[in-house]
């Protein structure tokens, strides 16, 4: 007999109270086990990278790592005119002893590369006066660079080298934005003949933009015959949808180009049907066009899903209500039909247009000229220019003017009244 | 053309998977298609026979990204590459490379020292040139009775209408548009060092810029010209040649205003396989493999004792190789060589520029 006071026992003796406790504890302990694969995944895989990025788009310390001692004196320098003789002498001893230096990042070769992108055609200056600064053995030392190359000459050069000495540098930042430094340091418009960033910026958000209607004018009429016909119907018919939707990215956009090419499908038809001449084949594959139609193709899908997800869930029989209350087809359509589509619009719209913004292996195939996109000009900083910090200074624009539209897209419908399907 | 590089790729990687068990084991990184195929017969093949070792061979794009990766990773799976001169020398400035002893590689077959015996401008403190290529156009002679002879033709399209396939990228173009501009081969450099000169050559290059098919990978040109997509391309001459010689294709290569360059082996620095990788360097470098190799694509040896001993194709023994190399002397007769020094110092610059030039449609 158990005293009524006393806790209630389980079978080993520990008060119930607690034993439940430690059961649900572990539950959880074990739920959480469950989603640790998928946190450490998006860790390593996301935030660490993307965290990497946002740094090197910052951090380049070429200046410090190759130079150190002139690095650390030449921040006193006030920057105006040339360097007095001291910068000078200890920059000409560090860049004797960086000429033997073959560690990765600490080359010669390395800071050569840095300056350049900031003073095109210095890269040379900076290897082949290495060659010579241990012949350098007395001051005056400026006088002495000069004899080996006019451009120590200028001021812009050692400015250069005073910005490159910084932990941290918002160069690649002004670079990724059409700015850059002037003689004096000044930061101004780069020449419109080399403004290119902020250029294709506007145009990827423009293409995106119109891919993302298209999508929208396609999708629409498709996803409500899915969602009205009868199952057996609708089913064959999603898999017309589906099947592009599951073949390779590549495949289709191959499939594009022999469509689209001048002696391609389209063209051949065209000719063949005396439409157009054999001379007047149309252009419509490499350039603007070609990125335009083969986007669309690949990202309807994208909006066709939660089109018809959403359609799917609206009883046909609020139209006949609406109907039968004496609205005709389209008050119906637009007062009760589509609104309650909104959430589909809202979500499809959304994975197409941000879809869409990093989009880089089909305009890079069928682009041609005007078809490319900012995503192509990162991965041409990644890939062959190998100007990480400017990639990482793009991507990192890229990523901001993409939150800053989900932000905008969420005042204006509402994340809340998204529905992907 | 996919549908066979598919099929090999698949048949090397199945030979991989078998042989990687194997404790000497290098793996050797190139161009792929029919330049990768001429390095096997000539260097692969008899290392694997002399030394028992096995190679895995792998295909790239060209540029140091891959290296520069691996490099700065710390976990370096290629052992020996194939670049071109711009690279090799950035690569080894920036210490991405291994040094290489000149004093190490073999004699010529007829005993000149190897310093002697490479052509001049060929070794460098990272990298050996095992090849002279060279960048020509070509058309297809089966629609063009009467072709283009000379670089202005190329850009004259009253005379010769069509598309014109050009690569994608400032490189080789511009150093073309100044030619076909009336600069002569010898100042072409001159003139692009200044700022008028580049503005001139794109004001050339503007004048066909609504006709060009541009390309990138090196098998593209001969494809594009077999499908009609351009009338004219420029191209590597190897690619045509082999696309003459081996498909039969009705190409004719127009040598005018050639730019040649040179292919180099490199080793990444810290390659597990330094040692084995030396080795198949200093052998596929030897007088032999260099001339062996010209018998399968029409790149020029970089070795003047390989020189005499370049003679047929390989499978067709009707083709001389000697005339279709570019460093033969009556191609050479309005040559530029392309000038690394040129293109490291500006290509950052003038890569910008052809970016926006192309971006304004």
């Amino acid at each position: 007999m158990s005293d009524s006071t006393s806790p209630i026992l389980t079978a080993d003796g520990t008060p119930l109270k607690t034993k439940l406790a430690q059961t649900t504890r572990r539950l959880r302990f074990k739920a959480l086990l469950l989603t640790l694969p998928l946190v450490v995944f998006i860790i390593i895989t996301f935030v660490l990278p993307i965290g990497q990025m946002l740094y090197r788009s910052v951090h380049n310390p070429t200046g410090i790592n190759v130079t150190p001692n002139f690095a650390e004196a030449i921040q006193e320098w006030d920057g105006q005119g040339l360097p007095d003789d001291k910068y000078v002498e200890l920059f000409v001893k560090d860049l004797a002893i960086a000429k033997k230096n073959r560690e990765i990042g600490k080359t010669v070769g390395n800071l050569a590369t840095r300056i350049n992108y900031e003073i095109p055609g210095s890269r040379s200056l900076f290897t082949s006066t290495a060659r010579k600064a241990k012949n350098i053995k007395e001051g005056p030392y400026l006088d002495a660079l000069i004899k080996i190359n006019k451009k120590w000459e200028n001021p812009a050069v050692w400015l250069s080298l005073q910005r490159a000495s910084k932990e941290y540098t918002a160069s690649f930042y002004l670079a990724a934005l059409d700015r850059k430094y002037d003689e004096k340091g000044n930061v101004v418009r780069a020449d419109e003949l080399y403004q290119i960033y902020i250029p294709i910026l506007m145009k990827t958000l423009w293409l995106s933009a119109v891919i993302t209607l298209l999508c929208f004018l396609l999708a629409y009429p498709v996803s409500y015959l899915l969602s009205t016909l009868p199952m057996k119907t609708s089913n064959l018919l999603m898999i017309l949808v589906l099947l592009p939707f599951w073949t390779s990215l590549l495949v289709r956009t191959t499939a594009w180009i022999a469509m689209l090419q001048t002696e391609g499908i389209v063209n051949d038809f065209l000719v063949f049907l005396g439409v157009i001449g054999d001379d007047g084949r149309i252009q419509m594959i490499y350039n603007m066009t070609g990125t335009i139609i083969a986007m669309v193709h690949i990202l309807l899908p994208f909006m066709i899903l939660p089109l018809y997800s959403v359609m799917k869930t609206i009883p046909p029989t609020y139209m006949r209500a609406a109907k039968s209350m004496g609205a005709s087809t389209t008050y119906a359509f637009t007062k009760v039909y589509f609104p309650q589509t909104i959430p589909g619009i809202a979500a499809g719209t959304l994975l197409v247009f941000i879809l869409a913004i990093g989009y880089y292996i089909t305009p890079a195939l069928v682009g041609g000229n005007d078809g490319l996109l900012i995503s192509n000009l990162i991965a041409d900083h990644i890939k062959s220019t190998l100007n990480w910090s400017l990639g990482a200074a793009l991507g990192t624009i890229l990523l901001v003017v993409v939150l800053v539209f989900y932000w905008v897209y969420n005042k204006l419908v509402g994340v809340d009244n998204l529905k992907f399907g | 053309m996919k549908l066979k590089t598919l099929t090999a790729s698949i048949l090397a990687a199945g030979l991989i998977a078998a042989t990687s068990a194997n404790a000497g084991d290098i793996t050797v990184v190139s161009w792929g298609g029919a330049y990768t195929k001429s390095q096997v017969e000539a260097y692969h093949k008899p290392w694997v026979a002399e030394t028992g070792n096995t190679i895995k061979s792998e295909d790239y794009n060209g540029g140091i990204a891959e290296i520069k990766a691996q490099v700065e990773a710390g976990n370096v799976s290629w052992d020996i590459v194939d670049v071109e001169l711009s690279d090799a020398v950035r690569a080894c400035d920036e210490g991405l490379l291994e040094t290489i002893d000149h004093k190490a590689l073999p004699d010529g077959a007829d005993g000149t020292p190897a310093t002697e015996d490479f052509l001049e401008g060929t070794l460098y403190e990272c990298a050996v040139a095992n090849i002279v290529w060279s960048t020509i156009f070509a058309y297809d002679k089966s629609k063009m009775k009467d072709g283009p002879k000379t670089m202005a033709d190329f850009f004259d399209l009253e005379k010769f209408p069509g598309k014109r396939g050009l690569r994608k990228g400032a490189k080789v173009n511009l150093e073309f548009a100044l030619m076909a501009d009336g600069v002569p081969a010898k100042e072409v450099y001159d003139v692009l060092a200044t700022p008028e000169g580049v503005d001139r050559a794109f004001k050339k290059l503007d004048t066909i810029k609504k006709d060009v098919v541009w390309w990138e990978a090196g098998a593209q040109p001969p494809q594009l010209l077999a499908d009609g997509e351009v009338a004219i391309t420029t191209a590597y001459n190897g690619r045509i040649f082999n696309a003459v010689a081996g498909e039969k294709k009705p190409f004719e290569i127009v040598w005018d205003g050639q730019i040649w360059d040179l292919d180099l082996w490199v080793i990444p620095k810290g390659s597990k396989n330094k040692d084995l990788a030396m080795d198949f360097l200093k052998f596929s470098t030897g007088t032999k493999p260099l001339a062996a190799q010209a018998s399968w694509i029409s790149y020029g040896p970089a070795r003047k004792s390989s020189g005499p001993l370049v003679g047929k194709y390989a499978t067709d023994e009707s083709i001389d190789m000697g005339p279709q190399m570019p460093t033969n002397p009556a191609n050479l007769t309005n040559a530029v060589q392309s000038n690394f020094e040129f293109w490291a110092d500006n290509a950052d610059q003038l890569k910008e520029r052809f970016n926006a030039w192309l971006a304004k449609g």
